[in-house]
């Protein structure tokens, strides 16, 4: 019996891993042959960029704060108090700015998108949708799943600036570090490699938030009950994967580069 | 013409359908009645392609709308439309967005270009005219009692004209007056349209008042179907309580569609 409830299990696991990779297929599909309207692009540029600036903003600014807190604290009383500003970068830029941006992005965006496809799935609007010639995936997946992959690394990009931003402002005014003690060897040992890693993870976070929210509100059955239930496991799905994904791309990355590098010596 | 042939349909552990059979024609109001339960909302599906069934297929005059998907399906399912029974209004817009929805989507299928402005704000004003609807083109769904969200879900449907109309549950859980009206609405784009429809209902008042046959579902089957008087007569447990429902001699009914 217990054989049988695990093998039950795993098929209605690999039953869900297809039907995601299906949607995913379909929705590349239906927009390589027609994309989605410029005006359903942009209210859903808006909706996700615009209007978490100041979520992510805030995020960015107090990691940075903590960050430059935290090293100057571990590092000032071994000398070593000019290593806070490349701390604060190398951080925000590789792991912190991708991945809390994931976080807040998820929560604020990727909950409401599969609450909403859900409440529509739950009260027939995706058929109704359907019902007049209108794909779903066209229509409301794909114009929500590429502006938010588009708009993920762009949040990236702006939370580290407002946590290296954040950092720099503590390190200065509270404890009182020059500004080229700051800034020097943040422009000398943050490399290019850095930031290609920070942003290919933010462009990974992103595939997976929206693919995964969107995905999950798609498959919502049942009434308010089964729409909470499905925002809810988008979340935990979404960060799990995150931090998941964050360790591999951070393994494979760094081994591929240490690789290239030998290689070049 | 939709021929539904020979349809079974399984959810979990629960077959809803088992080689029904049905035959619709055109022009004509066919309704499906029926107990909750019985796959009469999963008939419409399956005559829409929005669900497959598990064996058998539904042809829409003489092409097999099972086997299409995607793109190939959409197109075929252009002519046909859908009132649901929550109406399905999309929550986002509001009525003149919902009702313009399918004519902004698809344009003009003559001319193949966008409809002007101009000409779906008329074609809108004009469904929702019909619908009793006129000037509540600015409120929003969450604004609308159930039975106007029945009647703005109609005018969207009128609104593009569809060739087969496609009811479910048009009168449930609205007051008799207002089902009355939806009634009489259904009756009056019929006759307008000159459309092909096909009505799900359990209410027994509505099915005599719209329509030209009757057909009853019961095990997964259609087991009778009829013009409403010969079928009213029908001597099965199921049509007898129907009689009961209605407690007047089906006959004393006055048909709209006669009037």
């Amino acid at each position: 019996m217990k054989n049988m409830n695990t093998f039950k299990q795993y098929f209605t696991f690999l039953e869900s891993l297809g039907q995601y990779i299906l949607l995913v297929w379909d929705v590349l599909i239906a927009t390589l042959k027609t994309p989605p309207s410029f005006r359903l692009v942009r209210d859903q540029l808006y909706s996700i960029g615009v209007l978490s600036l100041p979520v992510v903003a805030m995020t960015g600014f107090s990691t940075g704060l903590v960050l430059a807190a935290q090293s100057f604290y571990q590092l000032a009383d071994k000398g070593l108090a000019g290593a806070t500003g490349i701390m604060v970068a190398k951080a925000m830029i590789t792991e912190l700015g991708p991945i809390l941006t994931a976080f807040m992005i998820t929560g604020r965006v990727g909950a409401a998108m599969c609450a909403e496809l859900g409440t529509m799935k739950v009260t027939e609007q995706i058929d109704a949708l359907r019902s007049m010639s209108v794909d779903p995936n066209r229509y409301l997946i794909s114009p929500r799943f590429f502006s938010g992959v588009f708009m993920m690394p762009l949040l990236t990009i702006f939370s580290v600036f407002m946590g290296i931003f954040g950092g720099y402002l503590l390190s200065i005014y509270f404890f009182k570090l020059a500004p080229t003690n700051f800034w020097d060897p943040v422009r000398y040992y943050t490399t290019f490699f850095d930031c290609f890693v920070g942003l290919f993870k933010s462009l990974v976070f992103g595939i997976l938030t929206f693919s995964i929210c969107c995905y999950k509100g798609m498959q919502t059955q049942g009434g308010a009950q089964g729409v909470g239930e499905s925002t809810t496991s988008s979340v935990v799905i979404c960060y799990t994967f995150i931090l998941f994904t964050n360790f591999l791309i951070t393994l494979g990355l760094n081994t591929l580069h240490s690789a290239i590098l030998r290689l070049f010596e | 013409m939709i021929i539904v042939h020979d349809l079974f349909k399984k959810f979990g552990s629960l077959e809803v359908m088992k080689g029904l059979n049905l035959t619709i024609q055109s022009g004509e109001t066919l309704v499906v009645l029926g107990r909750s339960g019985v796959g009469k909302s999963v008939l419409l599906k399956h005559i829409l392609g929005l669900t497959k069934p598990d064996a058998g297929y539904v042809e829409v005059d003489g092409i097999n709308i099972t086997e299409l998907n995607g793109d190939s399906l959409y197109e075929k399912i252009k002519n046909m439309g859908m009132l649901f029974q929550g109406a399905a209004l999309f929550d986002s817009l509001n009525v003149e967005e919902n009702t313009a929805f399918y004519l902004k989507q698809h344009g003009n299928p003559k001319t193949n270009k966008p409809y002007l402005a101009a000409e779906i704000e008329e074609r809108v004003k004009q469904s929702l005219i019909m619908v009793g609807l006129d000037g509540t083109q600015k409120k929003m769904p969450s604004d609308l009692s159930g039975g106007m969200k029945k009647r703005a879900g109609l005018a969207r449907l009128i609104a593009y004209r569809p060739t087969y109309l496609l009811y479910d549950e048009p009168t449930t859980g609205l007051d008799p007056v207002t089902a009355m009206q939806i009634n009489e609405l259904i009756v009056a784009t019929q006759k307008e349209l000159k459309a092909t429809s096909i009505v799900v209902t359990h209410d027994i008042v509505s099915a005599l008042t719209v329509a030209d046959r009757l057909a009853l579902v019961e095990d997964g089957k259609i087991i009778h179907i009829g013009e409403p008087e010969p079928f009213m007569q029908i001597d099965h447990p199921t049509i007898e309580a129907l009689r009961r429902t209605v407690a007047v001699d089906p006959r004393s009914l006055r048909r709209l569609k006669d009037a």
